[in-house]
Order: structure tokens, then C-alpha cells, then sequence
């Protein structure tokens, strides 16, 4: 009898689920006209169309916003705005954080103590207080919130990049590849990172969705990216008085952070089931 | 396990929580006075003259050198004196405090309605793997994940407080409201709350249980001919404490700040938009007391996790001690 829910298809491919592809496709659909949008867009980013918060209609097909501006477009350059800025922060967490977790967890002894420990300290601190704190400090350009943000979840993503190291680290394999002589770097780059990857690709995913709600927050709060650059977070500030009507301005915005997040989960959910399950989950008779 | 042991690394867990404290008190210090413009020019703004602005950085006593103004920050907070608030000239104490205590009702109402709601669901979801209880279930997670605590409150606005007028729209307290009144004006923002919070720990606790059905003794479960909420409940779940436990906590450590973007969707008078109107007006010694409040409540949620997670777990117990020494 073939126990319920096993794999039919060969190793390495997992069962790709309906969730799957309803969550790419709703990630492709997004970046892709958020990143065509000077293109697609119907209207210029900051151009006024019609009065405060029409009602959606066939020349503004979700309406207008607080300003009169075309809320479709908005939403579009919004996206493009806050995704590329998520992204670059995610890159700088993920490089910073991959790169010192690994080598600790690899080297071990001081450094690992050392690193671990200012990492503890930091984490202590909740993520949105640290930021409000550099942030109030260093004032809110988009640098300083890519790079505030960016090494901020790089605590985050040490941890899980040390724990993924030092388990790889103790395997037999790596053990042998010491013992040759190996160096290193070779150790790094040969033995723990491709063993490392599947788990680091959806810490990324993850950390990538973490950033862009982060972001979208601060600027929900007024203290992320500044008008009158569309993004979705201060979109939906500017936009809340407009639910008060039963309008749905402010929705359109959120609903399009949500889609895109929503989407990467479902992809990173299907990642994680796919390397958590290699054996034993026929068990269950 | 002898017990001395287990309260030697209880009291030194303990005693790291405090010195991360000590530390985040430093670094808040220090972070706030690296500001550009010195507290004095920020406040007087447009009036300054040469004059004022001397007067008043000896009156904040903004020349003395930056540690020993760190070392009688931190004498006057052992005292419970958090400084004077610049923006309204108030003690920061009385300020916060009421906030505070706002903040805290709301969620520790929100935790006590999502930590049971979460842990059973989680609970559920794990007996009937693959179920339509569990997919809908995952669903609902991802949903909640996925969506920013923003729109939560505000479609829950518009379907509760606009199209349906039962609740009201805004969490405005005033003094003189009665109970049922607060319970009221509280009810959506607590919602939102358990939302948010709900999908992580009903998720972890679904993965800390199934992560546990690959071990070998829950195999022999099965074959002794167990049924699968016995195994769960029996072996699965008490091994599987530990990360639960740690999760919960850490999830309520996220009520505690997460509150901070719920408290200004409902104009809420907590601790957290306190802290946001701060840092906006520079208000220093505000943030510095609000980032400390928070963070230590963060961090003795924390060190209550781990210790309790090594109370729950005693291989985890013996691998620390064995780590250790």
C-alpha cells in the first residue's frame, strides 16, 4: 500500500502544489508591471487626473487618490519603489548576515563567541525600536533606511546562516574534506554554502517579505520613504481617511503589499516542505 | 540532572538578560547623543540666539563629556526618574506611564485570546496533516502573514465599524468611559492583533509537532498501533514543547512592539504612538525612556522563554550544561 501523501515522482522534485503557482504567478505578475510601470502606467507618476478619491471609473480603473492622482498608477510606481528598495536592503542583510554566520559557525572558538554574542545583544532589541532610534537619529533618506534596515536583519539572518553552517559543519563529509587539508575558504565555498543553500534561499525569500512589510510600515508611520515619491506604505497613510467614506483608497495599496507578500510565502513555503521532507513522512499507515 | 545545576544556568541567563539591558541602555544613550545638531538647537529651532542656546545646554548640562552624562542618566533611572520630556516639559514618567499602561491592556488582552487559539489550532492542523482543516488553516496563515497589520485594521474597519456601524472606528479612551465602553473601543485593534500574532504561532506550533513525527520513537508509536492524535498528544507534543513555548513568547514580545503600528491605525493612546510622535519631534529623552521600556519588556519575555524552554526540555537542559563546560 503507498502511504498517503508520499512523493510519487523521483528524489529531488518534489509534488509542486496548486499554492505554488498561484503564488509565483501573482509575484511575476506584480514585479513585472511594477517594474514596467513607466511604461504601462496610464498615467505620469505624480500627474493630476480628476478630482479626491473618485470613484473607479473607465479612465482611472481604481479611481483617485487623495491628491486626484490615478490610484492604478500610483500603485504601480509605488510598487516599483518600495519592492526596489526592499530588495537592495534584503541583498546587504543577506550578504552581511550569510557571510559572518558562516564563517563563524565554520571558525568557531572566539570569533564565534565574540560575533555571537554582539548578534544576542542586538537581537534583544525589538527591530522597529532600533530603527525608529537610528532613524530619529540619522534622519530619513533612502539610504540610511536601506542601510538601518538591511544590517538591522542581518542579525537575523546570521543566526539561521551560523546554525545551517555548524550542522553542515559536523557532517562526515566536511570532516573528511578537513582532514585532506582543505583550506578555509575552499570548505566555505565547496562544502558548506552548497549544502547551505536550500535553507538560506528561503531564509532570503522570507527575509525579503519581512523587509518589504518593514518598510511598508515605516512609511505607514511617516518615517520611511518620503512623499512625493510613490510607495505603497505611505500611499495607505495618506490615503486611511478615505475608509471613514467607505471608500476603498487606502485598501488598494495594502492589498497590493499583501498580494506580494502572500505570494513569496507561498513560494518559500513550497521551498521549506520540499528539503524538510526527504524521508520519513511516508510513515503514517 | 542535579537541580543546582539547573538553577546555576537559570540564575546566568538571567544575569545575561540584565547585562543586555545594561547594554541596550548604552546604546540607546549614546546612539540619541550622536544626533547632528546638539538637543539645544533642536528645540529652540528658529529662536535661537548664541545665548539662549548656551543657557540652555548648561541648563541640560549638554557640557559635560558624554560618559559622565551616561553615568547620571543611569544613576537617575535606577531612581525612577526618566527626565523631563522636551516637547511637553512634563516628567517622562507621567507621561508614559498611562500610555504604558494602555499598551499593556491591549496586549496582554490580544495575547490571552491568541496564545490558546493558536497553540489548539496548531494543534489541529498538525492531527490532520494534509486535512482540509489544515489547508484551510494554512491558508488563513499565509493570508494574515502576508498582510501588513495596516490593512488588517482598516479592512476590518470597513467591514465592522463603516458597513456594519456595530463597533466604533477609532480606540478613543477617555476617564469617564465605563467597562463595556472600553471593551468596545478596544475590541478591533485586539482583533487585529490576534491576527497577526495568531498565524506564526499556530504555524510553529504545526511544525515543531510534525518536525518531531520523524523521529524514530514516534515510528514506534505508530507501529505499537497508537492512533495519530495519541501519538501527537502523547509524544509528539511534549517534546515539541520547548520550541512552542520559545515561539509564544517571542510572539508576545511581537505584541508588545507590534502594537506600535495597530495603536496608530485606531488612534490608540498607548506607549507606541507615544514613541512614534517622539522620535518625529526628537523628543530625546522620551525615546530614550519608551526604546527602553520596550526593549526591556522584550527582553525579559526572552530570558522567561528560554528559561522556561530549558525547564521543558531536559536534553536541551543537558546540552547547554554539557556546551558550557
Amino acid at each position: 500500500m503507498k502511504p498517503r501523501g508520499m512523493r510519487t515522482d523521483t528524489a529531488g522534485s518534489p509534488r509542486r502544489p496548486w499554492s505554488l503557482y498561484i503564488g509565483a504567478g501573482g509575484v511575476i505578475l506584480l514585479v513585472g508591471s511594477a517594474l514596467l510601470a513607466p511604461w504601462i502606467a496610464p498615467y505620469a507618476e505624480g500627474q493630476f487626473v480628476g478630482g479626491v478619491w473618485d470613484l473607479p471609473s473607465a479612465a482611472s480603473w481604481l479611481g483617485t487618490d487623495n491628491d486626484g492622482r490615478d490610484m492604478l498608477t500610483r500603485v504601480l510606481f509605488g510598487t516599483r519603489t518600495t519592492v526596489s528598495i526592499a530588495l537592495l536592503a534584503t541583498v546587504l542583510a543577506l550578504a552581511v548576515g550569510i557571510g559572518f554566520g558562516v564563517v563563524a559557525g565554520a571558525v568557531g572558538g572566539w570569533l564565534d563567541e565574540l560575533l555571537s554574542r554582539c548578534v544576542d545583544i542586538l537581537l534583544a532589541i525589538p527591530v522597529l525600536i532600533s530603527a525608529l532610534i537610528v532613524l530619529s537619529v540619522l534622519g530619513t533618506s533612502t539610504p540610511v533606511l536601506i542601510g538601518t534596515i538591511g544590517l538591522l536583519e542581518a542579525t537575523r539572518v546570521y543566526v539561521v546562516a551560523r546554525a545551517v553552517a555548524r550542522s553542515v559543519n559536523v557532517q562526515p563529509f566536511v570532516q573528511v574534506a578537513r582532514l585532506r587539508g582543505e583550506a578555509l575558504p575552499w570548505i566555505i565555498g565547496r562544502e558548506l554554502l552548497p549544502n547551505a543553500a536550500g535553507p538560506l534561499i528561503a531564509e532570503g525569500g522570507l527575509r525579503f517579505c519581512f523587509i518589504f512589510l518593514f518598510i511598508a510600515s515605516l512609511s505607514f508611520l511617516g518615517l520611511g520613504i518620503q512623499p512625493p515619491t510613490a510607495d505603497l506604505g505611505s500611499m495607505v497613510r495618506e490615503n486611511a481617511q478615505a475608509i471613514n467614506f467607505g471608500l476603498m483608497a487606502p485598501l488598494y495599496p495594502a492589498a497590493a503589499i499583501a498580494l506580494l507578500t502572500a505570494g513569496i510565502n507561498l513560494v518559500v513555503d513550497w521551498l521549506l516542505a520540499a528539503q524538510s521532507r526527504p524521508h520519513g513522512h511516508g510513515i503514517e499507515l | 540532572m542535579k537541580a543546582p545545576a539547573l538553577r546555576r544556568l537559570l540564575v546566568r541567563r538571567l544575569l545575561f538578560g540584565l547585562l543586555s539591558l545594561l547594554v541596550v541602555s548604552a546604546l540607546l544613550f549614546f546612539a540619541t547623543n550622536l544626533l547632528p545638531g546638539d538637543v539645544a538647537t533642536a528645540l529652540l529651532g528658529q529662536q535661537a540666539t548664541p545665548e539662549s542656546l548656551l543657557r540652555l545646554r548648561l541648563e541640560l548640562g549638554l557640557d559635560q563629556p558624554a560618559w559622565l552624562r551616561y553615568v547620571h542618566w543611569f544613576i537617575r533611572l535606577l531612581h525612577g526618574d526618566f527626565g523631563t520630556s522636551l516637547a511637553s516639559g512634563r516628567s517622562v514618567v507621567s507621561e508614559l506611564l498611562p500610555r504604558l499602561g494602555n499598551t499593556l491592556i491591549l496586549a496582554a488582552v490580544a495575547g490571552a485570546i491568541a496564545v490558546p487559539l493558536s497553540v489548539g489550532l496548531g494543534l489541529i492542523s498538525a492531527m490532520r496533516e494534509g486535512g482540509l482543516v489544515d489547508r484551510a488553516l494554512s491558508l488563513l496563515c499565509v493570508l494574515t502573514i502576508s498582510t501588513p497589520e495596516f490593512l488588517l485594521g482598516y479592512v476590518l474597519i470597513g467591514a465592522f465599524a463603516i458597513e456594519l456601524g456595530w463597533l466604533p472606528s477609532l480606540a478613543v479612551i477617555s476617564p469617564g468611559m465605563t467597562l463595556l465602553e472600553r471593551a468596545a473601543a478596544i475590541t478591533l485593534p485586539v482583533c487585529t492583533l490576534v491576527l497577526v500574532v495568531m498565524a506564526h504561532m499556530l504555524r510553529m506550533t504545526r511544525a515543531s509537532v510534525l518536525s518531531v513525527m520523524a523521529a524514530p520513537y514516534v515510528e514506534m508509536a505508530y507501529l505499537k498501533g497508537l492512533r495519530r492524535s495519541t501519538v501527537i498528544l502523547r509524544h509528539a507534543l511534549p517534546n515539541s514543547a520547548a520550541p512552542i513555548i520559545a515561539v509564544v513568547t517571542l510572539n508576545l514580545g511581537y505584541l508588545v512592539v507590534g502594537v506600535v503600528v495597530v495603536e496608530v491605525v485606531f488612534v490608540y493612546p498607548g506607549a507606541g504612538q507615544l514613541l512614534v510622535d517622539a522620535v518625529a519631534k526628537r523628543d530625546l529623552p522620551l525615546v530614550q525612556a519608551c526604546g527602553l521600556i520596550f526593549a526591556a519588556i522584550y527582553i525579559a519575555l526572552n530570558v522567561t522563554a528560554d528559561m522556561l524552554a530549558l525547564w521543558a526540555s531536559p536534553r536541551l537542559r543537558h546540552e547547554t550544561l554539557r556546551h558550557e563546560t
